[in-house]
């Protein structure tokens, strides 16, 4: 069904050796039954390997042919025409860097939470609704983007999306294109800081972990500075011994009298984690911020590979249905709504990351060295970050279903007792017994796993199964706690760097104002600046904790909408291009997913505005309460007045806040069209933003692996003068595959 | 034998030097060549200044981490 992907032929003249011809059959047949079986298979459990070989298969399909007709005939990419890294080479921004080293950099740039956050949430669909999207959306929508939005900021000198909004849309489109990205990068620090907060609560042995990473970091940082200069492997090598150290050592605690000290309850938490991420932000960045950043990569792709393993050596089986009820009736207790739009909300980053656009036009672009390699970068990165998401979605998909919704609903609705959940799981047509929520609690030594949301802990019990049956070495316990300190470790590295990138923006803005705020190292500015951001996220991380309905199912979709709607801006942008360079015959290539996104987004904003249901609308849930409190009326999850008085307030904001995103949309998009008609009424007017043409003196690959002919001719470069260098990994002009012809 | 310990040890070195690619520990190295290639005069930062440098000028260059 999915993988019949819709291909053109590649433009190569001559008939395609008959061993790719048969590789790619055999690709496309395996891909085509794993996805029959996933689909069609109903009433016996299937392996979670179908899942994988299915999305597998038609990320090599997708890749080899829908991303080269892409950049062949869409982008026309030029490898004859020199990049930013080589006609800007400063040796700090713009250098040419090895493909291989710049997806490394790209990859752990975008990947983060949300790919793993969204799918396990999005998991309350069943695990059908989830995995199409994550494949089918990256493959048309996601990786387009990625890969799009950097070849364009690379045609741009490396410009980003912002400054490309300006101009090529105009001072409207660009203004809130600013704006959009501002708010939504505060809801993205509010929900991500919430999921840290909801997996560490009451949790000594994860408080304990998460809190040593402070000192490790700073450790590292000083040894980095003073004893070690550069040598970044090493520090790192002692930072994750001593982070291995201080997760065993989370146990001992838990079990001594240091344990109440690190039993925190969820307001405790934010207080901690507001002081934290402002004194976080202030530091200069070698202190704490790149020593955790070298952390966290490092365990991120170490954990990622080690889930990949894992799976292959338990080859669990799907606990969890192909598509639940609740995908119809939209009355799911994870988060509100139907499948149509909500599944694609809450899968977010996974699939189409709006995020992915600031990184493809940030760094990457002045980094790459062939037009060509955006495929291996942008579409290849966005790729690995969709394989995460089909990860998550099946470690969320191997736990028991009854546990998976104990663990998941509200607090307000599993009630008090693990009696209560059990009930109210039952309810939802599925079964756990208190024995075995008890149980289940226990195996990974935390006092409850009732109503552990944010997907998190969740995703925590699926991986530490998967581990323990995989490797079979390891309590459960360490490896939950392993993937506890995994997933926090970099949310909380996300917030520290997005806070600084929020506190930038800010001083930058205010800088047009009033003059002193432009110098970014003037200490008051500094501090106010970082101030205000940090009290925003923060205002909405306290009301995400202390929300009677439950902050992640009222703060996640918002997330979800912010992200997306980002996405929609960015496709704009490159529409708008597409459209201005006379390329309207293939503006379908973006604008289809354009299209998509927006009628996704914009459906779910609206139903999240002006829906009648309090489930879902923010406006009929603050109506019910609002008039409830008048008749001094508590109505359940609430308790008291001054809870009802909180969701009135919780509710107003945020039903505002979605307007706010989705007018900011369609502005954007508005404005985008005008300037697109008004390019096609008179195509002459249209003025060229491209950076222009420089011959390239670069020689490089574009894919993972050399062809032939670019062996050859690299090895033709490197022959005046070069130092040789044998054998693969020792590239010609071995810093970065420079090459250099001069 | 022979053959599998230089599969094995080019494996080995590849990863190296993927790492050291990755994480910047070459930056100094191509700082260095950086400078003999414009101006063989021009003097040279010890690795500590270089390093140091390079930490504070990303105090002014934010890198966002996605979501």
């Amino acid at each position: 069904m999915v993988d019949t992907v819709r291909t053109e032929p590649a433009p190569s003249r001559g008939r395609p050796p008959l061993r790719s011809i048969v590789v790619w059959t055999l690709v496309a047949v395996v891909g085509a039954v794993s996805w029959g079986v996933v689909a069609l298979v109903r009433g016996e459990e299937i392996s979670a390997l179908w899942l994988l070989a299915a999305a597998l298969g038609s990320y090599a399909i997708a890749y080899r042919f829908y991303a080269r007709f892409i950049v062949r005939r869409v982008l026309k990419v030029d490898d004859t025409r020199a990049t930013p890294a080589e006609t800007l080479r400063n040796d700090t921004d713009y250098q040419p860097t090895d493909r291989r080293v710049l997806f490394g950099h790209h990859f752990a740039a975008i990947a983060g939470a949300g790919p793993l956050v969204g799918p396990v949430l999005a998991a309350q669909m069943g695990y059908l609704p989830g995995t199409l999207w994550i494949v089918v959306g990256v493959i048309f929508a996601g990786a387009v983007q990625d890969m799009v939005v950097l070849f364009f900021s690379m045609r741009r000198n490396g410009k980003s999306l912002g400054q490309m909004a300006r101009e090529e849309i105009g001072v409207v489109g660009g203004v809130a294109a600013l704006i959009g990205v501002f708010t939504i990068m505060i809801i993205l620090l509010a929900v991500l800081a919430l999921v840290v907060v909801n997996a560490l609560a009451d949790s000594a042995w994860g408080t304990f972990s998460i809190a040593m990473t402070i000192p490790i970091a700073l450790f590292m940082g000083f040894y980095l500075r003073t004893l070690r200069p550069g040598q970044v492997i090493e520090t790192s090598l002692i930072g994750v011994a001593l982070l291995l150290l201080a997760i065993v050592g989370g146990g001992w605690v838990q079990d001594s009298s240091w344990a109440d000290a690190f039993t925190l309850s969820p307001e405790a938490l934010v207080v901690a984690l507001v002081v934290y991420g402002f004194v976080a932000s202030v530091l200069p960045v070698w202190m704490l911020l790149a020593p955790r950043d070298y952390l966290s990569t490092f365990m991120k792709i170490g954990t990622i590979v080690l889930l990949a393993v894992g799976l292959l050596l338990a080859r669990p089986t799907l606990q969890n249905e192909a598509i639940t009820e609740f995908a119809s009736t939209g009355d799911g207790p994870v988060f509100a709504g139907s499948l149509f739009p909500f599944v694609f909300i809450t899968i977010a980053c996974g699939a189409l990351s709006g995020f992915h656009a600031l990184i493809a036009s940030g760094t990457t672009p002045k980094l790459i060295e062939k037009e060509s390699q955006v495929r291996m970068i942008g579409y290849g990165g966005m790729l690995m970050e969709s394989f995460v998401a089909i990860s998550a979605l099946i470690a969320a998909s191997v736990i028991d279903p009854g546990l998976y919704y104990a663990m998941n609903a509200p607090a307000g609705f599993l009630g008090d007792s693990l009696e209560s959940a059990s009930e109210a799981v039952a309810g939802l047509g599925f079964a756990i017994s208190p024995d075995q929520l008890a149980a289940a609690a226990a195996s990974v030594e935390e006092s409850t796993l009732v109503a552990r949301t944010g997907g998190a802990p969740t995703l925590a019990v699926g991986m530490s199964q998967i581990f323990t049956d995989g490797f079979g070495v390891g309590a459960q316990a360490f490896w939950y706690h392993f993937a506890i300190m995994f997933e926090a470790l970099f949310i909380l590295t996300t917030v520290d760097a997005g806070t600084r990138v929020g506190r930038f923006m800010l001083q930058d803005t205010l800088g047009n104002v009033w003059k002193p705020m432009r110098d970014v190292s003037w200490k008051p500015g500094l501090w106010l600046t970082s101030a205000v951001v940090v009290a925003a996220w923060g205002y909405f991380l306290w009301a995400g904790v202390t929300d009677p309905l439950g902050g992640i199912n009222q703060l996640f979709p918002l997330f979800g909408i912010a992200n997306q709607l980002l996405a929609a801006i960015a496709l704009t942008v490159v529409t708008t291009i597409l459209i201005k360079t006379g390329r309207l015959k293939w503006a379908w290539v973006t604008g289809i997913p354009l299209l998509w996104d927006a009628a996704v987004t914009l459906t779910a904003s609206w139903q999240k505005v002006f829906s009648d249901d309090p489930g879902l609308g923010f406006f009929a849930q603050r109506e019910r309460f609002s008039e409830a409190l008048a008749d001094g009326e508590v109505l359940p999850p609430a308790r008291s007045l001054d809870d009802m008085e909180q969701v009135v307030t919780n509710s107003t904001v945020d039903g505002i806040l979605a307007a706010f995103f989705a007018l900011l949309v369609v502005i954007i998009i508005a404005d985008a069209a005008r300037v697109c008609v008004r390019a096609l009424r008179d195509p002459s007017k249209a003025t060229s933003t491209e950076a222009p043409y420089v011959e390239s003196t670069l020689v490089a690959p574009s894919g993972l692996i050399p062809t032939r002919r670019e062996r050859e001719l690299m090895a033709a470069a490197s022959r005046p003068g070069g130092d040789g260098g044998g054998g693969r990994h020792a590239r010609p002009g071995a810093d970065g595959d420079g090459g250099s012809l001069r | 034998m022979s053959a599998v310990r230089g599969v094995v040890g080019r494996a080995v070195a590849g990863v190296w030097w993927y790492l050291r690619e990755v994480s910047g520990e070459t930056a100094y190295d191509r700082y260095v060549e950086h400078c003999r290639r414009h101006d063989a005069a021009a003097r040279v930062l010890s690795r500590r200044e270089f390093e140091r440098r390079r930490q504070d000028d990303r105090d002014r260059t934010p890198q966002q981490r996605c979501c």
